[in-house]
């Protein structure tokens, strides 16, 4: 049985993690360290593994036979629903981990509640990956602090990473027509209820890493309607290339 | 009449998680049910991590397995709820992890607050017991390990992590 809003709303939460998960693949063979460069390749596999059951159960409720490997490698550019946050270029450590941090924070809040979801498959992948973004959390929170209240040099770049980063937070709990009708049957929570506990977290994280909050976020929306910014399509254009260069290729 | 059930999970003891070879995938508690109607066996399975690429090979091994064993229609289902959690890993299993050079995991904890900053949990060495050990990086080889030191034998070690 075909739910309209439901896949929509599954390919918002996938196309965040699988975005962001291949980000997180960027830095492997480029992490500053050895451990840190496993640590990244680990948390981009968990959100790969997070991305691919949301999205197979998107294409189950959307009912027109794609699977998740069809939702990721043949979709274009617009028809991706990602937070315009995720896609932006993974810049240096400071920056991947300072956007880790504020997508982290978040999404602990958002499984938590879409934990206790009517739909049962939802509520169990919820479940499941919350228990992942824990320990995501506690590593990008770790070196949140680490960076901020770390050399002169480290604190600069992180502080000029928040900075760049901020505007993009309005988008987050962004909701429209399809929350509303979801929200009615109890399947997703209100996002405006998860903003005021995640910035607490991320304020109190800040705070103790001697960072600047800056001023209130732009609104920026666009992702959740397919309007991204210039570097999505190249993100895209190298996920996708060698399964539409081959398709149906198996090895 | 054989007990067809009890013959399966015999086959499913010998399927090896290929991460952790000292572990069947029933010790690691990913088979959550087993069923047999007639020529069917049908296996119901529940992942560690949501990302964990063992679990195509882990399916594909327990299907080989059942039908090289007698069963010639192997249907494998996978479930998301509850949770795999470490606890479903018995005591005789933790010592096969200890003595393969693994520390095992702990008790997980009722109630898992996120902690913003490290937590420092012990983690007694495999190789001597000490619990003078330190934790080097929450991330290993795999999603379900972590990498430790021992300062009594100087021995770096793998810790399945609580989770």
């Amino acid at each position: 049985m075909s739910d309209a809003p439901l896949s929509e709303y599954l390919l918002r939460l996938g196309d965040d993690r699988l975005v962001l998960g291949h980000r997180l693949s960027e830095w492997c063979g480029h992490g500053p360290i050895l451990e840190e460069d496993i640590a990244l390749a680990n948390i981009s596999l968990d959100l790969l593994g997070q991305a691919s059951l949301l999205l197979h159960l998107a294409g189950q409720v959307e009912g027109e036979g794609r699977d998740e490997d069809a939702l990721a490698y043949w979709r274009d550019e617009t028809l991706f629903r990602n937070l315009q946050l995720v896609e932006l270029p993974r810049g240096d450590f400071g920056f991947t981990m300072l956007r880790q941090f504020l997508f982290d924070a978040w999404s602990y809040h958002l499984l938590d509640a879409l934990g206790r979801s009517s739909h049962a498959d939802l509520a169990a992948i919820a479940a499941k990956a919350l228990k992942e973004d824990r320990y995501h959390l506690r590593h990008s929170s770790e070196w949140v602090l680490r960076l901020g209240d770390g050399t002169e040099e480290s604190h600069a770049r992180a502080q000029a990473a928040l900075d760049e980063l901020w505007p993009w937070t309005g988008e987050l709990a962004y909701q429209d027509e399809v929350d509303t009708a979801l929200r009615a049957r109890g399947v997703v929570p209100d996002l405006e209820t998860l903003r005021p506990p995640w910035e607490a977290m991320v304020r109190d994280v800040l705070g103790r890493a001697t960072l600047a909050v800056p001023s209130a976020p732009m609104r920026m929306t666009g992702g959740r309607s397919g309007r991204h910014t210039e570097y999505l399509g190249h993100l895209l254009a190298e996920m996708q290339i060698v399964a539409r260069s081959h398709p149906g290729a198996k090895w | 009449m054989v007990d067809q059930r009890a013959r399966a999970l015999e086959i499913l003891e010998s399927v090896k998680d290929p991460e952790v070879p000292v572990l069947s995938v029933v010790e690691l508690g990913i088979v959550r049910e087993v069923r047999v109607e007639g020529d069917t066996v049908a296996v119901t399975v529940t992942p560690t991590y949501s990302g964990c690429p063992a679990m195509h090979v882990i399916e594909e091994d327990i299907v080989a397995a059942l039908r090289s064993g007698g069963f010639p229609i192997v249907e494998v289902k996978t479930v998301y709820a509850p949770a795999w959690n470490t606890d479903w890993i018995s005591d005789a299993s933790r010592e096969k992890l200890r003595a393969y050079g693994i520390a095992p995991p702990g008790p997980v904890p009722a109630e898992q607050l996120v902690p913003l900053g490290r937590t420092v949990r012990t983690v007694s060495c495999p190789y001597c017991g000490s619990a003078d050990t330190s934790l080097e990086s929450e991330f290993g080889a795999t999603a379900c390990k972590s990498l430790h030191t021992c300062h009594s034998c100087h021995q770096p070690f793998e810790h399945f992590k609580t989770f």
